[in-house]
């Protein structure tokens, strides 16, 4: 089988499966003070340590959580009190569903979000908690989030940013973004999952209350028992460099293309492996069970809400129109080859000559 | 006295090591099946949903309940802190009038912050005492019942004495007063036989890195029939119904499983064994240290633990005497905060008893040789903190 959906799960990298491995031999609890409960702690704050360093912030303001929802359930929950919320139109439904009345920040036929509307909604009265996703889950489009948080700071409003799908494909540093905090997620940088992190700019933590309580665990920010072992996974998998997919992902796109599709979100700047490809007129579901029975396996949007049947609200933000409902995510993973492009390709081009015949 | 070639681990109420079954099971879901069990339109994603509901239908079983009735959640403490927030506050979005929650002054402290946290929401927060034995008496229950409460959260085990609540009864009276029931049983799966119908509660907490599972997983049993009602803490993708919104982590669910199967199997036979561990470790013991006290119910205790009051010594000085014995004066959570037990406080002991009492965890792993190297190092220690 070919795996292109890399966006939903990475495949395990090899430095993670050894860490945790490691990691699940540990018996201790790391909050105990015996030596296992030593050991398992060790392992936590080398985690902890490593992901600062990777991820611009200072180990003190790494929060682990259960995974990416968790990080930006979290980041809401502390820092919307007593601010408005805006958020960009093209969030993840982790950001949308915490604050379903929330302002939305429109995004252009691109799918990256207006700078301009931002100015002007935050010269309207009040403190703002903005969050902006830095690269979209179904589009792979990025925001401009340094510039976006100098607008922030320039009106003192706090800026969450969801960078779950970006961490892994490309250089992230909390601090030279300019953020308040930055949402991470293990498994879809090649961790295990069942972890993620929120990580907080130094200044963030005046504003700081738990979302989950009790224990006392990561400096009372975090109740429960830490997950360790896949935590351990998570740090090693983020300490491994982006992979170079972006040949691999042209590729795949001048195939689809050729084959009649139209990729969305060209005109802005992407993410290396993703690529959302839309064939006039054939209903998103249709190509992916297409795709699944040939082999290969993408997805019609986001995989949380895969079993659903929805036009994508990323791409009607984008004023995609009907093709929202006719766009299919291919992600690839850090381990895709060349053979699994190839495979895609004509596996896409049969799926296209025969939906677009049928649609005809 | 021999020296084991690695430390004798009898912490196992902080957490227990995964069992190598689980892990084995684990594995395969770490690395080849690593889809995502909501991408169900392609077969990775539709392999790892396959295992997450198989792995449901045995934390299910464990307790007595069908697989609809289970959420999964990163651990115990999410779950109280779900079941507990999450009933007040969707009974308060109903326009549900009543605003007391009654809880008890030893349960766990995410129990206790959740409930207090609620008081800052407006609700009224009830923390009810324990009799010196540990148990909460079940007139008391029924005093704090005149009032119209929402929400009863009573554990079913201790996490320091071990000591076993009489849920039944305290459920019975509870559901009789109109409250929901919610038990902490974190301590309590594969420890003694659950059933959610025969206790009659309303939402039950489970940690798999409690009995033997991994660490990050643990679910809420969420009663079907009246159903109970939440307000999630997680919003998102919409996954476990919209209780609780985030990946899966399929591999960990998995193990939970697998974690959840083997105690429902060999729970009868490791308590058995445990407790005649334990019995070995106490007559030991107390032999050795007279005036040695064992603190919370005897006869109402899980067959692990051993909470145990020195006539002299203080605990943290036996610890330190004895470096190859992994114990612990309490909570895991706290235990890096010198703090005495506020457990053992509410149980009617003074600071100064609280600071020479140890907890033992013994589990499914501990031998006999484990046993009475504990029991000579700990006699050592005792005799070594007379003499200083």
């Amino acid at each position: 089988m070919t795996y292109l959906d890399g966006n939903a799960a990475e495949p395990l990298r090899p430095a993670a499966r050894a860490a945790l491995l490691a990691a699940l031999e540990q018996v201790g609890n790391p909050s105990s003070v015996h030596a296992p409960g030593r050991a398992a702690r060790r392992l936590l704050e080398e985690a902890r340590e490593s992901l600062a360093a990777g991820f611009g912030a200072r180990p003190a303001d790494v929060v682990f959580t259960s995974g990416g929802t968790e990080a930006d359930a979290l980041a809401l929950h502390a820092f919307a009190p007593g601010r408005r919320v805006i958020i960009g139109a093209t969030e993840h439904e982790a950001i949308r569903a915490a604050v379903p009345d929330a302002e939305i920040l429109p995004v252009d036929r691109s799918g990256v979000a207006d700078l301009a509307a931002l100015q002007a909604m935050l010269e309207a009265n009040g403190p703002v908690l903005l969050a902006l996703m830095l690269a979209n889950n179904e589009t792979g489009v990025l925001h401009p989030i340094a510039e976006a948080a100098r607008i922030c700071r320039r009106f003192g409003a706090l800026l969450h940013v969801d960078a779950v799908q970006a961490a892994g494909r490309m250089p992230v540093d909390l601090s030279a973004l300019g953020a308040t905090s930055l949402a991470l997620s293990s498994h879809k940088l090649g961790g295990p999952t069942g972890a993620g992190a929120l990580l907080l700019a130094p200044e963030a933590a005046q504003h700081f209350r738990p979302l989950i309580e009790g224990g006392g665990q990561e400096r009372g920010r975090r109740g429960g028992t830490p997950s360790v072992a896949a935590i351990a996974g998570f740090a090693a998998a983020a300490r491994d460099a982006p992979p170079a997919l972006k040949p691999l992902r042209d590729e795949a796109e001048q195939a689809a293309c050729a084959a009649g599709a139209i990729v969305l979100g060209t005109g802005a700047p992407r993410l290396d492996n993703t690529t959302s490809l839309a064939l006039p007129s054939v209903k998103a579901e249709t190509q992916v069970i297409a795709l699944d029975l040939a082999g290969v396996a993408v997805s019609a949007g986001a995989a949380c809400s895969s079993g659903k049947v929805a036009e994508s609200h990323v791409l009607k933000a984008m004023g995609a129109g009907a093709l929202a409902g006719q766009a299919i995510r291919v992600s690839l993973p850090w381990n895709a080859t060349i053979a699994d492009v190839r495979h895609f390709a004509s596996a896409y081009a049969e799926m296209a000559a025969r939906l677009l015949r049928v649609a005809a | 006295m021999q020296r084991p070639n690695r430390p004798v681990y009898l912490d196992n109420q902080a957490t227990t090591p995964c069992d190598p079954r689980v892990v084995e099971a684990m594995l395969p879901w770490f690395t080849e099946q690593f889809g995502n069990p909501a991408s169900v339109e392609h077969v990775l994603g539709r392999a790892a949903e396959a295992a997450v509901e198989e792995a449901r239908g045995a934390v299910a079983a464990l307790i007595g309940a069908s697989s609809s009735e289970i959420v999964f959640t990163s651990g115990a403490t999410e779950s109280n802190n779900l079941a507990i927030k999450g009933a007040a506050r969707f009974a308060r979005s109903m326009g549900d009038p009543r605003l007391r929650i009654v809880t008890v002054a030893t349960e766990h402290k995410c129990v206790l912050e959740s409930v207090s946290d609620l008081g800052a929401e407006g609700f009224e927060p009830v923390f009810l005492p324990v009799r010196p034995d540990g148990l909460l008496d079940p007139a008391t229950l029924d005093a704090a019942l005149a009032e119209p409460t929402l929400l009863v959260s009573v554990m079913a085990v201790n996490n320091e004495t071990g000591v076993i609540q009489d849920i039944p009864a305290l459920a019975t009276r509870a559901r009789a007063a109109g409250a929901l029931f919610h038990t902490d049983a974190a301590q309590a799966g594969g420890k003694i036989a659950i059933d959610v119908r025969a206790w009659d509660v309303d939402l039950l907490s489970l940690s798999a890195h409690k009995l033997y599972g991994p660490k990050g997983i643990g679910a809420l049993f969420v009663r079907r029939r009246p159903r109970v009602r939440l307000a999630p803490l997680l919003s998102g993708g919409g996954q476990e119904r919209g209780l609780r919104s985030g990946t899966l982590p399929a591999p960990l669910i998995v193990g939970f499983g697998v974690a959840a199967r083997l105690g429902l199997a060999e729970q009868a036979e490791d308590e058995a064994r445990i407790f005649a561990l334990r019995s070995r470790l106490l007559s030991a013991l107390r032999a050795a240290v007279p005036g040695l006290r064992l603190n919370g119910s005897a006869g109402a205790r899980i067959a692990g633990n051993l909470n145990l009051t020195f006539p002299e010594a203080t605990a943290a000085g036996l610890m330190e005497a004895a470096p190859d014995l992994c114990i612990s004066t309490g909570s895991a959570c706290s235990s890096a905060a010198i703090e005495p037990s506020y457990v053992l406080r509410a149980m009617g002991l003074s600071a100064a008893e609280a600071a020479r009492t140890l907890r033992v965890g013994i589990g499914r792993f501990t031998s006999a040789a484990d046993i009475d190297f504990a029991a000579a190092a700990l006699a050592a220690a005792h005799t070594a903190a007379l003499a200083a």
